[in-house]
């Protein structure tokens, strides 16, 4: 008798769900989009689900992939990694399939890799989730494209020596790390701590327990230690708290350094003038308000009144992340066309091959309109990651200014880290390294 | 005339005592069970599975486990999230540490962990009640989400912090589909139901409830508080345990502890307290409220066909979910198995009612 209510509650949702007419067209591409609108992360993930949205819009508008249109559908995971799987459930068989999930978690990425591979689903997870997953060989359905966090860490590091003139610089310094206290936080520290064994510099963790409001602690830590150096890897609204603690304690902005999620306008326009200084390094773009392909959303898509957001946001730097994701994932799809069938609709498995033969040269980017904003990206089997470029930008007081020439990560500092990492978890997984024959399937 | 009792005569005090002495509730509650075991597996879509039942169906047993110790014994605990938590990675140890180690043993020794853990922070409940008590139990999801966190031999050296497992086997039968899923957990639940409405209908449970409703007197005829304040504690993270051992392996299938953190431990509070205090029925309720109302709140206007901003959608879901809350409790305070129970006696009079 105690689960008749429950169950009756499930028969009524069925045939809703049932009753629900088809929206899904023939030829139509699904793209869903797991959106962080509500939530600790909400200013943040915002801008990145309306660009996303947006440069969709702009897909269709310029005749779509080959004459298939793109279809969006948001799902609400407010950044908790429970509502993230359920959204996933949700949309993963809508719309004839899904094409490839960009959960813009790292608690969510985790959960998914588990899943993906049963459902064969692809997951791009540029510059979060898990760092390891660029090895092809053991992770098939991950595709870190553009960068990851160790390439974040490295090139954060490399900018910080060359300011100081060289490597052995940096020897007897103290660097300060203050990141989220959990896996989103935790990936980014094997490779500070394989830099401070080869450079010979202190590391002083300073974890912030979630969402990241609560950092008076660690900022008192700060005060009294005095780390030569801050590299922050902050999400939301941790970011804000950690400058405006800055400023509270007298550490000057101009030796703080975000990784490529702590350095978005967001995250600095509270603070404004106080913030001047503060640099944060990206992967590739950050805010390319004079582009062409934003150019292109503003008078095609928010033109005629039919963009996501704000139009002032259009080319901030989150935006651009989402415009960016959105390009990877059709360009994906583009390439998998190649090879099964122009103007078809890639399942995802189908557009799993082409992210794995991803060959963005710098022409077909300019094409695009990403001249000036990504360089070429070219992924492999081996390789799910595809380029391994960053810029470090400044925060000027107003906006965010260029501060460094193109850094490329120490692959071979890298390479073995994650190499090393995979087989771990392969291990643990009991799983083995794909054939070379897998990597044409 | 549904639910007529007359004539339906108890000759033995077997059949006087049985879970379900009316013969309309044993013919409805053994339709359900065929209807949960055969014919759900059939009918319903995989988005069902994966993210209605299967939560659906391990929350509703952590929070039976937390009605034994907050609605039988009285005991009010904000540390169930902590429990849960020590239940998955203790079971994630013995299946990565041991070799071969069957699934079910992980998971049940999960719950025996949790168990051990549980007592050890129900030991203050012998000197403190109430809030006070509830104020203690917070300190075992403080330190627990610490040691989760810290200390990487938890986590077997992972450099993120979290946890995964795969390649979920029972007796070589692979748990890896979601109807497999689904019948896994709900064996667990049936099995644990059954022994938690048997240890709240014999001598355990009426010790419990007289610790509950006054300690004093239960001490004057006998009862011994310390034996019956721990042994609660130590049912409930048992099940607390083996629920989010469930929780980890069959449903995340990677977790952190954020998984498990004090917003776990407060949804499941609501859980009972909205299904019914000291009822095994209130807490399918109070999960089904928690966790199917939201899901079905955020998918409505989709149903429906009206075009809504997804942050929107996710706002009015809120609103309409808290409102819902308090119209439940000021419509019935003790929950909606008091509602069912009240339905149930107005069953009995129809059509006549006096």
């Amino acid at each position: 008798m105690n689960r008749l209510k429950p169950i009756a509650l499930t028969v009524a949702l069925v045939a809703a769900h049932l009753a629900t007419p088809a929206l899904a067209q023939d030829k139509v591409q699904f793209f869903p989009s797991l959106t962080g609108r509500t939530g600790p992360v909400a200013p943040n993930a915002t801008p990145f689900a309306n660009g996303y949205a947006d440069y969709m819009k702009l897909v269709n508008l310029r005749g779509g992939i080959n004459g298939v249109k793109t279809l969006v559908e948001e799902c609400e995971t407010a950044y908790a990694t429970d509502k993230g799987v359920e959204c996933y459930e949700r949309l993963k068989g809508k719309h004839g399939g899904a094409t490839v999930f960009q959960p813009l978690s790292t608690g969510i990425t985790f959960a998914l890799t588990e899943k993906a591979p049963n459902d064969k689903v692809p997951l791009i997870t540029s510059g979060y989730g898990r760092s390891d997953s660029a090895d092809g060989g053991i992770f098939k359905w991950n595709f870190p494209l553009i960068g990851h966090y160790w390439v974040a860490g490295d090139t954060v590091l490399q900018h910080i020596a060359k300011k100081e003139g060289g490597w052995d610089k940096l020897k007897g310094k103290k660097i300060g790390v203050v990141y989220h206290d959990s896996p989103f936080g935790k990936e980014l520290l094997p490779i500070m701590q394989e830099r401070a064994a080869m450079h010979g510099f202190e590391l002083l963790l300073l974890p912030v327990p979630a969402p990241g409001v609560e950092q008076k602690a660690i900022w008192l830590q700060v005060r009294q230690q005095r780390p030569d150096f801050v590299v922050m890897q902050t999400w939301g609204v941790m970011t804000p708290t950690a400058i405006k603690e800055a400023v509270a304690t007298g550490y000057p902005r101009e030796k703080m350094f975000g990784t490529w999620w702590s350095g978005a306008e967001p995250d600095l326009r509270d603070v404004g003038a106080a913030a001047k200084g503060y640099s944060a390094v990206m992967m590739q773009h950050g805010a390319e308000p004079q582009s062409a392909v934003v150019q292109d959303i503003l008078t095609k898509v928010h033109g005629p009144g039919q963009g996501t957001g704000p139009k002032e946001e259009v080319g901030s730097v989150l935006y651009m992340r989402g415009v960016v994701g959105a390009m990877l994932a059709v360009e994906g799809v583009r390439a998998a066309q190649e090879r099964f069938g122009k103007g078809k609709v890639m399942r995802g498995e189908q557009a799993r091959w082409g992210y794995e033969n991803l060959n963005l040269t710098q022409a077909k980017l300019d094409a695009l309109g990403f001249k000036g904003v990504l360089r070429p990206v070219s992924t492999s089997c081996v390789d799910h990651m595809g380029s391994a470029w960053t810029r470090v930008h400044t925060w000027d007081g107003a906006k965010f200014t260029w501060a460094s020439d193109w850094l490329q990560a120490d692959e071979a500092l890298i390479r073995p880290l994650v190499k090393n990492s995979a087989e771990k978890y392969a291990g643990e997984k009991k799983l083995t390294r794909r054939p070379p024959a897998d990597c044409q399937s | 005339m549904l639910y007529r009792e007359n004539g339906q005569f108890k000759t033995s005090y077997r059949a006087d005592q049985q879970i379900f002495p009316i013969a309309q509730d044993r013919v409805v509650m053994a339709l359900l069970l065929i209807f949960a075991v055969a014919v759900v597996p059939l009918v319903m879509p995989e988005y069902f599975f994966r993210a209605v039942l299967i939560p659906f169906l391990i929350l509703s047993l952590a929070a039976l486990g937390l009605n034994i110790l907050v609605g039988y014994c009285g005991q009010i605990s904000l540390g169930t999230g902590a429990f849960m938590a020590v239940g998955a990675y203790a079971a994630y140890n013995f299946q990565v540490r041991i070799e071969g180690m069957p699934l079910i043993v992980s998971l049940l020794m999960g719950g025996v962990c949790a168990t051990v853990v549980g007592v050890l922070f129900g030991i203050p409940s012998l000197r403190i009640k109430g809030l006070y008590l509830a104020v203690a139990t917070l300190a075992a999801q403080f330190f627990i989400d610490w040691a989760f966190l810290r200390i990487k031999w938890f986590t077997n050296d992972s450099s993120s912090g979290s946890v995964s497992v795969a390649g979920m086997n029972v007796l070589g039968l692979p748990i890896e589909t979601p109807v497999q899923k689904y019948l896994f957990c709900l064996a667990f639940l049936i099995v644990f139901g059954l022994l938690a409405k048997n240890l709240v209908r014999g001598h355990i449970g009426r010790e419990w409830m007289a610790i509950r409703d006054m300690d004093v007197a239960a001490a004057v005829i006998g009862i011994r508080p310390v034996y019956a304040k721990l042994s609660a504690f130590a049912v409930s993270s048992f099940i607390v345990g083996v629920a989010g051992a469930l929780w980890g392996f069959v449903h995340l299938g990677s977790w952190e502890p954020a998984a498990f953190n004090i917003d776990r431990s407060f949804q499941l509070l609501f859980m009972v307290i909205i299904g019914g205090l000291g009822s095994i029925m209130g807490s399918f309720f109070g999960a089904a409220f928690i966790v199917v109302l939201p899901i079905v709140l955020d998918n409505l206007p989709y149903w429906f066909g009206i075009p809504i901003d997804t942050a929107l959608a996710a706002h009015l879901t809120y609103m309409i979910f808290g409102a819902l809350i308090v119209f439940f409790l000021i419509v019935e305070p003790h929950g909606l198995a008091r509602l069912w129970s009240t339905a149930k006696e107005k069953l009995r009079l129809w059509p006549f009612p006096h």
